[in-house]
């Protein structure tokens, strides 16, 4: 078994002040983990045991629920994180063609980053502007009506 | 002089922000003193961003609107190149019936004195004047039924946790709006959060529970930040807490986010998910009504749902009940979505036709081309050919039809649209989607791809085992991811024919 990497002391104090902040909270995971990822960008392996052993779970049952929803990362993200929604009203208004373009021009697949570590693509399964698609998100800011244009001035931006 | 833009993440995502920042520096340029309200949206999505001017014969639309649109505004809004009219005489308001979203859009989201200026807390104080027995009778007399799509009538659910005898209660809302083509509960918790609240309140009050959850999606940061400042503004207020409008009664609530799971919109699953735990599906018995949250009883219901509780509490349920068709009574927040040339929210009577939601409210689709297929109930809703158009939109006609109304959001699709890939995104959505517990949905939608590509790669055998394969999703599977996932497969396979029959002509 490979021995866990530890956080830093920096690193440590900031998860025992999330943790501190959820003291008595009915079904305090989800919102431990967010903020944990809010904070660090990921969920650093090292984090779980320590997690774990607050909420008097297993490190199993831990990773478990962190493994679990799409949303939680074990590895820190691109500089920006560009979400494309995949589902069915956009699709209707040409989503798949924007994500092969997308795919295309950053040269990745779905839940990859680029090599020079700018951009991370995500597929989201509704944003809920299923009137206005194909929608997307580029850190957490909306677009409604994306087209290949909009997304390589999006790109040009970040780059 | 007195504007409105929508701070509605629909707009948000066409430009609301960078016009609204346009509108105060014209302002200021100008020295004026501006009053900007970033309300709710009204609902008409192709007109976003719709910015609107009070006047003294009401507000007047303009949209859409954009930072170079805004000079002419203060010049001569009258003569404006984007002027619509007065908002509440465009036609898609005036054939609206807004009962559960009659404020979205009209008042500042998080004003209390507004929400109450347009009826708000009355159904509230009504309540609290009840015996929770009576507004449990209320709820159930107004045929309210549950609009998150399973349409379970909802005082006798509520009667389930009245009469369940428990030390702690709760009243989780179900904000996990997960399907594609549904944006209801995103836009009524953005644009009239307090709503909810008070629906909320009022079913604490009912049933005996004093805590109360909203588990809403990652994918949702405005209606988020919405609702948590809302439950501030009701908590200082006293709306909520130990004494809710100084009442006996405590209730008080908070918001809870989801990580990307859409199992999670299923009740079970979403208790879990609050738990701290695996968003896996429990099976039923034991009902959350009995066994829900921390194993205590629980309504749990939609927002629409809960939303809806103000207004049968305020003008009664005979109010109410006498809309609708049939055992669908009420209003629903029709959402069309997808290739539809007037996207947006409806609220209207059950019992439109399908065909007259499609056309004449939504105009057809946006490319011109003709309608296709129009998928009702999100990824797990049947599409629907313009054959079936006379279909009215009730919960008991879709069901006859082999469909479901689920939670009214339409996806809307041209010719173009290839039925067989989109059965085989049911069936790929619904692998990566599900919750592994039971194995018809977590296998079967991995076999369910591999069969359509074998029919997408011409093999005739492969269509009588899919239907197979669905038969035993649907009766088989624990919760409607697995059982459902059939319902878009099969409609596809069933009105669509030819475009499972293309690759076998080829081959052969």
């Amino acid at each position: 078994m490979s021995a866990t990497p530890s956080l830093g002391a920096a690193q440590t104090q900031t998860l025992h002040e999330i943790l501190e902040a959820h003291r008595g909270m009915e079904g305090a995971l989800l919102p431990i983990l967010h903020a944990v990822q809010a904070a660090f960008g990921h969920v650093p392996e090292a984090a779980l045991p320590i997690i774990a052993q607050d909420q008097a779970i297993s490190r199993a049952e831990a990773h478990g629920v962190m493994s679990f929803y799409h949303d939680f990362r074990t590895e820190p993200a691109g500089r920006t994180v560009l979400k494309l929604c995949r589902a069915e009203a956009c699709q209707s208004v040409g989503a798949d063609a924007l994500a092969d373009h997308a795919r295309e021009k950053l040269g990745i697949d779905w839940h990859e980053t680029t090599a020079n570590g700018t951009v991370t693509l995500e597929p989201v399964f509704c944003l809920g502007l299923c009137a206005c698609g194909p929608a997307a998100m580029v850190n957490g800011k909306l677009v409604g009506r994306a087209d290949a244009a909009k997304l390589d001035a999006i790109l040009e931006e970040v780059r | 002089m007195k504007l409105y833009v929508p701070l509605d993440s629909a707009a948000v995502a066409l430009g609301a922000d960078d016009v609204a920042a346009a509108i105060r520096a014209e302002a200021d340029r100008r020295g004026l003193d501006l009053t900007l309200v970033r309300n709710g949206s009204r609902g008409m999505v192709w007109l976003e961003p719709l910015v609107e001017l009070e006047t003294d014969a009401g507000r007047m639309a303009f949209g859409p609107m954009t930072p170079a649109d805004v000079p002419a505004l203060f010049d001569n809004p009258e003569g404006h190149t984007r002027a619509l009219g007065l908002t509440e005489a465009l036609p898609w308001m005036a054939r609206q019936t807004r009962l559960t979203f009659a404020r979205v859009g009209v008042t500042d989201p998080l004003s209390l004195a507004d929400y109450e200026a347009h009826g708000g807390l009355r159904g509230l104080k009504r309540a609290l004047t009840m015996t929770p027995a009576q507004v449990v009778q209320e709820v159930t007399e107004s045929g309210l039924r549950g609009r998150g799509g399973a349409g379970f009538p909802t005082g006798i659910k509520w009667k389930t946790v009245h009469d369940a005898p428990a030390a702690q209660k709760y009243i989780v809302c179900n904000a996990d709006e997960g399907d594609s083509a549904t944006f209801a509960d995103r836009m009524l918790m953005e644009g009239d959060p307090l709503t909810l609240i008070e629906g909320m309140a009022i079913a604490g009050i009912a049933v005996g529970a004093t805590r109360g959850y909203v588990y809403t999606r990652s994918e949702y940061p405005v209606a988020i930040e919405m609702m948590r400042q809302a439950i501030a503004v009701a908590r200082a207020a006293g709306v909520l807490g130990a004494r809710v409008l100084g009442s006996d009664h405590a209730f008080d609530m908070e918001v809870r986010v989801g990580a990307g799971a859409y199992v999670c919109g299923e009740e079970t699953s979403l208790l879990n998910s609050l738990e701290g735990k695996r968003g896996v599906v429990r099976a039923k018995p034991p009902l959350p009504a009995l066994q829900g949250f921390m194993g205590q009883p629980t309504v749990v219901n939609n927002v629409i749902s809960l939303a809806s509780v103000p207004v049968i509490l305020d003008k009664g349920a005979a109010f109410y009940q006498d809309f609708g068709l049939g055992r669908s009574r009420g209003t629903m927040a029709l959402q069309l979505a997808g290739n539809v040339k007037h996207g947006g929210l409806f609220e209207a009577a059950f019992g439109l036709s399908l065909g007259e939601i499609v056309n004449d409210i939504g105009g057809g689709t946006a490319s011109g081309r003709p309608v296709k297929a129009v998928q009702v109930g999100g990824p797990l809703g049947a599409w629907f050919p313009p054959a079936l158009f006379d279909t009215p939109f009730t919960y008991e006609d879709f069901a006859a039809k082999d469909g479901l109304i689920g939670h009214a959001g339409l996806t809307v699709a041209d010719d173009s649209l290839d039925m067989l890939a989109m059965a085989r995104f049911a069936m790929e959505f619904c692998a990566i989607e599900s919750c592994g517990k039971c194995t018809p949905c977590r296998i079967g939608a991995v076999r369910g791809v591999e069969t359509l590509d074998r029919v997408a790669a011409g093999d005739a055998s492969a269509l009588p085992l899919l239907t197979d394969l669905c038969n035993t999703m649907k009766a088989g599977s624990l919760c409607a991811l697995g059982g459902f996932t059939p319902y878009p497969v099969m409609s596809a396979v069933t009105h669509f024919p030819d475009d499972f029959a293309r690759a076998r002509e080829a081959a052969e």
